[in-house]
Order: structure tokens, then C-alpha cells, then sequence
């Protein structure tokens, strides 16, 4: 066990796997000279060399380029700078990553770990804020994933690494900083994706979440106890597939459940997660479901704007204390 | 460049297969036996197979929507090409793919593609992987048309293959019809080719119609790209004989000016014309008869290919799921 | 009223629109050569006596996409069209980025009036590259509004009000409406974003659809009213905005939901609706809602695959039985 930020845990995790297979590389913009834009490859240029690739400003390049090396049997792993920029390169992930492997008749397939910092930083504005994961949720051929730890960043990342599918590893840009505990990882699988967990037992609510939103969920939860409300806290880590039946057997015994997540609330995976249970699980509930997301607007820059967009630990307190009235 | 009576026939027999393979497949998409899309390579079979011919089987290929001609001249098997076209469990996808998306891996095609100029990255990124990654020699080609230069991937691959050396071929079918819209309503430059001079690749301009053309232009870009000295650019003018699609009314264009330009640019009829006399592309000739037998065993080859993909079952229902994860 | 295929109406929408407004043009791939895809724009440039307001665009979908909003931010009202709605994610960031968040990002200083047709929907063997609905990435995108019609009437209606409004709108048309012919009304009209359509009205489940899945629920409803049981049908036409009052209205008059759509049923847009309905109408909900789409693969080639990946009327026959027949013990 070591303290380990988020973003150095990544770069734990990126070397081990690279040291155990030379077909792995890194590509992406900002790459060998800086370690990436938050550090989340630092180190990585000078102990692989020829191996952490600087691309120019190309983002269809990068996924494509990612794609077309995956198929002649590298095993890439790619930067988007930002989440915000996976737009420009939306065909290449979604007619190209997630198909190849399918249209071709399972001739092809595509390791490819696409790594999206996403989320509000201070003040990002509208084009350098966003969570998006909710799109990709929606794409067959896709695995997603979203940690909320050092401890898991490394695990997912390196789970990410060895899958033999494309993978985009969403990672909070407010999260890189954020330090623990974390164990060397020795076992054979260090996590497999579509496993949630469950890190607080209670009996009176579910609080489902994460990534970030794991803050608010482990917040409120601490919070509604002092008050005598033991919430159960499920951190979901993969989106694509997700850990239906951890959710299902949760409310199944709370009753009552809550999903929060940062991206916007409409169209948001809140929605399948909300949505499945109500087809599931409807006849356990005693309260309606609680939904939290950003509202439907795009992230504004002045500070007491942006803070109309997040959601917030006395959010969720107030919404569950009113379940139980 | 002079090539052997052999390697002259090859490519012949190779054209002839396309060219057969498109004819059955529109005689069958016109009487309802094929469904979706269909795309023919007819008046362009030489630039696929000059261009194949001076690759490896392990070298690659990123294909368009129009890519029957280039996954036959890499050397798929026809029978299991034709049988995905029927959306047979038999065909090179298990039928999970279709013309557009026809793909044969063990030769080195990677793939066609339903998106407009979705090739050229996937192509630069294999190039990529083989040259600074796995350490081989292998080359990459993306075939793309006049109306796919417009998009901005091409760019994108192109900067970066030059920039780093790596050994993709960008090979320009230059067939005037970007769709249903001549090219030069939405294009500024005559030669597609022009473009290459901003990213400090070399261009080459083939007569597309002359196999032999194409296939020197092909070994020497092949040349440079496994001696590390970078991508090439490889124009072949040539033309779209049929619609975008199969089926198309062609209201843009007359049938007097698709008649003529199919006669000045077919591949075949220049083959035979220029290989039945004197010419300086083999030594000796080719009589007129060795150059139908090649053409009723190509024709012979597809009538078992349909009869194949036709005896074929559609895949079992439950594969629907398959070939999705690993 | 007279007899019309969609593909008529909405040519008449586009063309009376643009002879009323001359800084409404049209721009896409092939719109003059073969008049677009399903010949949806031949003739246009001819019937609005002004054939430079129909523009041959090259095959670049960010240059069609990014050069609309720059257009529209300099007074125009271009209508783009993308052929088939899997071209869209070409001019992703376009959309995402530029047409949706440049009104917002400049306090208002911008405005973006411009429509965006996609054709979409799984019609027969078209491949995992042609087919897509892709309607639920962009509900999830504040700035758009996203419509889906599913008729001609309505098509003609809700195209009117796309180009007469001020803000980016992606207009998804099934594939399998073209040649779908209806009653149209002669004298202009247009209707109204975000309210939604009583289609059919009933008493014992509400199913709630959009696009083409509209004639499918009708004919569901037929045979069900065959065997006693009354459907509510409610066209949603537009899903962003959507009409939550509407279907909570609906919910809340008969305590059943089936909500049904083409497009892939893990985070479609129908789980947006399911999850609103478990939310705000809970109190009246006899039954689980029941949520329908495709399953969780690209759409493959082969005919018998490709029908598994439909939704037709026996699939929202069969849901309505799900929900009368999985009662609640709440």
C-alpha cells in the first residue's frame, strides 16, 4: 500500500501493463514532452521510448489511427485531451471502434483503451467541461468505464488495457489530484469490467453513482446517517456493461433509490438506470425513484453560474429525508 | 516497366473476375435477389489490381463503399465474397456485414466502409503500428475517390503519414463522380494529386485504364514505403461506368456521355486491344483466344460463386449477438 | 385536404417556406444530382423560381454542418440535410459544440436557426452503416431540439416550425415514411415543438412513441381492441422539448406504460421516459413500465438477423400484455 494520486495511480497501472507487453503504445496530442496535459502519462516517454507518440491536433487521427493499429495487431492506448473533443472524431468511434469487429464477422478485433478526461474543472466553460457518457452507453460494440478512485483507476486501467475490446476510460479532471491508499495489485485480474461495488452498506435507501458523483453519493450517505438513515452506496465503475444486478438486489432491499451523476440529467445514464428498475424492480419501491444530473443547459463560465450546474451532497439529503416523510 | 506474359494475364484474369463478379451482382440486385446497397467498381478493375499486384498478402488494404474490385484483387475468396453479399452465415462476415462491409482479414483487406473517407486513418494507424510499433514492413493503401478528398480525414491521415514516414499509399480513384455530383462542382483542383505538394508527398498520376500503368506507379511507391521513406500519392484517372448505386436513375447525366466515356476508359477493351498487337508492356503478344479462355474461366468461377452463396443458409438467429465482444 | 406522400409534404414545407423567406436555403450531398436521398429535394431549386438557394455540397459533413452555423449566426436559416443519420457523428462536434452552445456561450449575442434533416431507420439489408437512430445523443444536448414526425401532415407541420425557428434542430425521418402517404392539409400551418399528440385514446395503458413507431403502435392497438384492451397512443413528435405532461396525464389516467422505440434500447430516449414516469407519476403506476427497442448490437446484413433488431407491432403487442399482465403487489 501507497498514497497514490488518480492521475499517478493511471500511470502505474499504464507501465506495468506496457512492461508486460511491448505491443502496447501510447498516442495522443502532448504526450512525450509534457506527460499529458494533467500528468496522467508522466514518466511513461522516458521508460518507453518509441512508445509514447506526440500526434498533431487530430482527434480523427488519433481514434482512427487508433483503430486501423488495433486491427493490424497493436494494442493502443489513446488520449482525447479532453472529453469535450471526442466529437470531432464521433465517426471513427462509432461507425468505425464499435463496429469493425461485428460487421466483419468477429475477424477483427479492436484493444483499444480510448482515455477521455471529462467533468467540470474550475471554470471550463462550455467546451471544456462536459460529461458525455451517456452517448456511448448507447453504442454496441463499446465497453464504459468511469472509476472514482486511485485504487480503482489503476485496476480499471489496467482491466481496460487487457480487454481485448474498445474501452473509453472516462476519468474526472477533478479526481487527478485526489489521493488514497492503494494496494499493489498482484491477482490476475485486477477488475472486471461490468462489476459494481458496493462501498457502504445500509438498509434504508440505495444511492447509485460514479466517478465524481461517487463524492456526492459517499457525502450524502455520511450525512443522512447522523440522522439516522443508513444509505447504501453502489459505485457502478462500468457503464457498458453495468452491474444491473447489484442495483436490482439493493433496492430490492432499501426500497428506495437514488441516482446522481454530474452530465445532464435528460437523456443521462441516470435515465437506463432509473428506467430498468422501474421495469424490474417497480412493485419493491415505497418512494418514487430520485434523479439527480446537471440541468439542461450548457456549462456556463462565471463561478456562481457554474455552481447552478453541479450537483451538490445537500441535494441528495434533502431529496432522500423527503422519501421517508 | 515491362512485365512477364504471366504476370500480364494475372492481371487480366484478376480484372475479368471483377468485372464478372460486378455483372452478376447487378443482374441479381436489379432482379431483387440482393437487397440494401450495392456499389460497382465497373470501368475501374485496373486500378485495384495494378495497385494489389505489387503487394504483399500481409500487407494491407483500408477499402470504400465501392470495394468488391479491391477485395477480389487482394486475393478474397469470390465464393465466400458472393455469399456475404447475400447475407449468407457462409460469406467472409457471416453475413453480418454486406457489401458495404466486406472484409477479409487473411488477406490483408481491411475492410470496406459504409462512411465516406472512414479508411484513410484506419490506414495510417495500421501503417503506424507496423512501422513504429511491431517493427515490420509491412504497407498500408487506402483507396478513396475524388468526393471522399473533400473530407477532412484525408487530411488528417496525410499529415500524419508524412510527418512520420510511415508507409501508407493514398491511392486516388479519380472517377468524376463524387455520388450523383460531378466533381468539379465541389472541387477546386483538376488533380486530386495537387493536394499531396501541401503535405510534401510525392504524387503520381496513372492512366487508370492501363493496368500496367497503375502497377508501376504502385511498386514504386511500395519501394519507398518499405525503404521508410514515406507515403506516396497515386492518381489513377479512370471512371465510374454505372451510378452511385445500383438501381440509380443517373437523372445527372446522359446515357451519350456515359457511353463514351466507358468505351475511352475501359480497362478491357484496352487490355485486349493493346495486347493482342506489339506493345511495350510485354514481350511478345497475347493471341486474342488465350485472352477468352481467361475470360470464360472468370466467368465460369462467378456462376459457382452465385451458386454457392445461393445454396448457402442465412446465418442462425441466435449468432445476432455474436462477434460483438470478446 | 389532399392525398400526399411524406416525401411530398415536406418538399412542399421546404418550398413554401422559401419562397416566403429568401434566406432559407438548403444545402447537402447530391441535392440537385439526384435531388438528395429519396429525392426529397428534386426540383426544389426550379419550384422556389431560385435554384442558387440549393446548394451541391462535397462530401465533407463538417464543412455542410460548420458552415450552416456560420450562416446562421450571419442572418440565414439554412436547412442541411446528412443523408443518412449515420453520417451525423462526421459533424458530431459541429452539432455538439458550435450549432448547440454558440447562442449560450455568447450570452445570447448569436442565434443558430438551422435545421438538420437525417434520415434513419433500419428499411431492408443496409448494413450496420446506414440504419442507425441516433435521436437520444442529442436530447441529451442542451441547445438542440430534436424532432421526430410520423406522418406526412405532421411532417409537413413540424419541418414548417423547424425552419421558422430560432434554434438548431435535428429533424429524424425514418426511412420507411417516404413513400408513406396521408391526409395534408391545403392552408399553412405549422405545430407547435413540445406538445405531444393524443393519437388514439384509451383507458387501460398508455403507449407512448414517436416517429415511425406511431403506425406501428396504431396497428398494435387494433388487434389488442380485438381482444378488449384499450390503448392510449401518444405522439410525442418532438423530444426535445418533450411533452411530460402529456404522458403523465396519460400514465396517471390508466397506471400502465410501454414505452416504445427502433433506436437501441440501452440509453435510448425511452429510458428517459420510463425513468420520468417511475419518478413523477409514481403514485399511479399499477404495473412496471415496460420499455422497448432494439437490442444491443450494430444492425447486421443478413435478413433474418437484421428482423431481430426491428420493432413492430407485435413487439408493442406483446409489451401491453406485459404490462396489464405483470400486476403490482405495491
Amino acid at each position: 500500500m501507497r498514497k497514490l494520486s488518480f492521475s499517478m495511480a493511471t500511470c502505474e497501472a499504464m507501465a506495468e501493463e506496457m512492461a508486460l507487453d511491448d505491443k502496447i503504445f501510447v498516442m495522443g496530442e502532448d504526450l512525450a514532452r509534457q506527460g499529458g496535459i494533467f500528468g496522467q502519462f508522466k514518466g511513461l516517454p522516458e521508460k518507453f521510448p518509441g512508445r509514447v507518440i506526440d500526434t498533431p491536433i487530430s482527434e480523427t487521427f488519433i481514434i482512427g489511427g487508433g483503430v486501423g493499429a488495433a486491427l493490424a495487431g497493436a494494442r493502443p492506448v489513446v488520449d482525447m485531451h479532453f472529453a469535450d473533443f471526442i466529437g470531432v472524431c464521433m465517426d471513427e468511434i462509432f461507425n468505425q471502434m464499435a463496429k469493425v469487429r461485428y460487421m466483419f464477422g468477429g475477424q477483427a478485433k479492436v484493444p483499444l483503451v480510448l482515455r477521455a478526461p471529462d467533468g467540470m474543472t474550475i471554470q471550463g466553460a462550455a467546451q471544456h467541461s462536459q460529461a458525455v457518457e451517456a452517448w456511448f452507453c448507447h453504442i454496441p460494440g463499446i465497453q464504459v468505464v468511469a472509476p472514482s478512485n486511485p485504487e480503482d483507476a489503476k485496476a480499471v486501467l489496467k482491466a481496460a488495457i487487457r480487454s481485448d475490446n474498445p474501452v473509453i476510460y472516462f476519468e474526472n479532471k477533478i479526481l487527478y489530484k485526489e489521493t488514497a491508499m492503494v494496494p499493489e495489485i498482484a491477482d490476475e485480474v485486477p477488475y472486471t469490467i461490468g462489476k459494481a461495488k458496493v462501498r457502504r452498506e445500509g438498509k434504508d435507501v440505495t444511492i447509485v453513482s460514479y466517478s465524481i458523483g461517487m463524492k456526492n453519493a459517499l457525502g450524502a450517505a455520511e450525512r443522512l446517517a447522523k440522522e439516522g438513515i443508513e444509505a447504501e452506496v453502489i459505485d457502478l465503475i462500468s457503464l457498458s456493461p453495468w452491474d444491473k444486478e447489484a442495483v436490482l438486489t439493493s433496492v430490492k432491499k432499501t426500497h428506495r433509490l437514488c441516482i446522481a451523476h454530474e452530465a445532464v440529467k435528460q437523456g443521462g445514464f441516470g435515465a437506463e438506470i432509473a428506467a430498468t428498475v422501474a421495469e424490474e424492480a417497480i412493485e419493491y419501491l415505497d418512494a418514487p425513484i430520485l434523479r439527480y444530473g446537471a440541468p439542461f443547459c450548457p456549462i456556463p463560465f462565471a463561478p456562481t453560474l457554474e455552481k447552478m450546474v453541479r450537483v451538490f451532497p445537500e441535494d441528495l439529503v434533502k431529496g432522500i429525508k423527503g422519501m421517508f416523510e | 516497366m515491362k512485365v512477364s506474359k504471366e504476370q500480364a494475364l494475372k492481371f487480366y484474369e484478376t480484372m475479368c473476375l471483377i468485372r464478372e463478379f460486378e455483372t452478376s451482382v447487378k443482374h441479381d440486385f436489379l432482379n431483387g435477389e440482393i437487397p440494401g446497397f450495392v456499389h460497382l467498381y465497373i470501368g475501374e478493375e485496373a486500378v485495384a489490381t495494378g495497385i494489389c499486384a505489387a503487394l504483399d498478402d500481409t500487407d494491407y488494404i483500408e477499402s470504400t463503399h465501392r470495394g468488391h474490385g479491391h477485395c477480389i484483387a487482394k486475393g478474397a475468396d469470390v465464393d465466400r465474397m458472393m455469399a456475404e453479399i447475400f447475407g449468407k452465415k457462409t460469406g467472409l462476415c457471416k453475413g453480418k456485414g454486406g457489401s458495404m462491409h466486406i472484409a477479409d482479414f487473411s488477406v490483408g483487406m481491411l475492410g470496406a466502409n459504409g462512411v465516406v473517407g472512414g479508411g484513410y486513418n484506419l490506414a495510417a494507424g495500421a501503417a503506424l503500428a507496423n512501422k513504429m510499433i511491431l517493427k515490420n514492413d509491412r504497407v498500408s493503401v487506402v483507396f478513396f475517390g475524388d468526393g471522399a478528398s473533400n473530407r477532412g480525414t484525408f487530411h488528417e491521415a496525410a499529415n500524419v503519414s508524412s510527418a512520420w514516414k510511415l508507409p501508407t499509399i493514398f491511392v486516388n480513384e479519380m472517377n468524376q463522380w463524387a455520388s450523383t455530383t460531378p466533381y468539379e462542382t465541389t472541387t477546386a483542383v483538376k488533380d486530386i494529386s495537387d493536394r499531396a505538394k501541401g503535405y510534401h508527398m510525392p504524387a503520381v498520376i496513372a492512366d487508370g485504364k492501363n493496368v500496367f500503368e497503375v502497377y508501376a506507379a504502385a511498386v514504386g511507391a511500395v519501394e519507398r514505403a518499405r525503404a521508410g521513406e514515406g507515403p506516396t500519392f497515386i492518381e489513377c484517372k479512370t471512371f465510374r461506368v454505372e451510378g452511385h448505386f445500383v438501381g440509380d436513375p443517373e437523372l445527372y447525366r446522359t446515357r451519350e456521355y456515359v457511353k463514351e466515356n466507358a468505351a475511352l476508359n475501359d480497362p478491357l477493351t484496352w487490355f485486349d486491344r493493346t495486347m493482342t498487337r506489339k506493345n511495350g508492356y510485354i514481350d511478345g503478344v497475347i493471341e486474342p483466344q488465350e485472352l477468352e479462355a481467361v475470360r470464360a474461366a472468370a466467368k465460369e468461377k462467378i456462376v459457382k460463386a452465385k451458386e454457392f452463396a445461393m445454396s448457402s443458409e442465412y446465418p442462425d438467429p441466435d449468432q445476432y449477438t455474436a462477434d460483438l465482444y470478446l | 385536404m389532399s392525398i400526399k406522400s411524406y416525401r411530398e409534404a415536406t418538399f412542399d414545407a421546404m418550398k413554401e417556406e422559401m419562397i416566403r423567406d429568401g434566406t432559407v436555403y438548403a444545402i447537402a450531398e447530391d441535392i440537385n444530382g439526384n435531388g438528395g436521398t429519396h429525392g426529397r429535394y428534386t426540383g426544389l431549386g426550379e419550384a422556389i423560381g431560385d435554384p442558387g438557394r440549393v446548394i451541391d455540397a462535397p462530401i465533407s459533413e463538417a464543412i455542410i454542418v460548420g458552415s450552416a452555423v456560420g450562416a446562421a449566426m450571419s442572418g440565414l436559416r439554412p436547412i442541411v440535410d446528412l443523408r443518412f443519420s449515420n453520417c451525423i457523428p462526421c459533424a458530431m462536434d459541429e452539432i455538439v459544440n458550435q450549432a448547440a452552445k454558440s447562442r449560450y456561450m455568447f450570452g445570447g449575442q448569436a442565434k443558430v436557426p438551422m435545421v438538420i434533416r437525417a434520415p434513419d431507420g433500419i428499411l431492408k439489408m443496409q448494413g450496420a452503416h446506414h440504419t442507425d437512430c441516433l435521436e437520444a445523443w442529442f436530447t441529451h444536448v442542451p441547445g438542440l431540439q430534436v424532432v421526430v414526425p410520423s406522418t406526412p401532415a405532421e411532417g409537413k407541420g413540424l419541418l414548417k416550425t423547424a425552419i421558422r425557428n430560432d434554434n438548431p434542430v435535428l429533424f429524424f425521418e425514418h426511412k420507411k415514411l417516404m413513400a408513406m402517404t396521408g391526409e395534408v392539409p391545403e392552408e399553412d400551418y405549422t405545430i407547435p415543438f413540445g406538445k405531444a399528440r393524443v393519437v388514439r385514446e384509451g383507458r387501460d395503458v398508455s403507449v407512448i412513441v414517436y416517429g415511425i413507431m406511431v403506425s406501428r403502435a396504431l396497428e398494435a392497438a387494433e388487434k389488442l381492441a380485438a381482444e378488449g384492451i384499450d390503448a392510449e397512443i401518444i405522439d410525442l413528435r418532438t423530444l426535445s422539448p418533450w411533452d411530460r405532461e402529456a404522458v403523465l396525464a396519460s400514465v396517471k389516467k390508466t397506471g400502465r406504460a410501454v414505452v416504445a422505440h427502433e433506436a437501441v434500447r440501452q440509453s435510448g430516449f425511452g429510458a428517459e421516459i420510463s425513468a420520468t414516469i417511475a419518478e413523477e407519476a409514481f403514485g399511479a403506476l399499477k404495473a412496471p413500465v415496460i420499455r422497448i427497442g432494439a437490442p444491443f448490437v450494430p444492425i447486421p446484413m443478413a435478413p433474418n438477423l437484421e428482423d431481430l433488431c426491428r420493432v413492430l407491432p407485435e413487439n408493442i403487442y406483446e409489451g401491453v400484455h406485459r404490462a396489464l399482465g405483470r400486476q403490482s403487489d405495491r
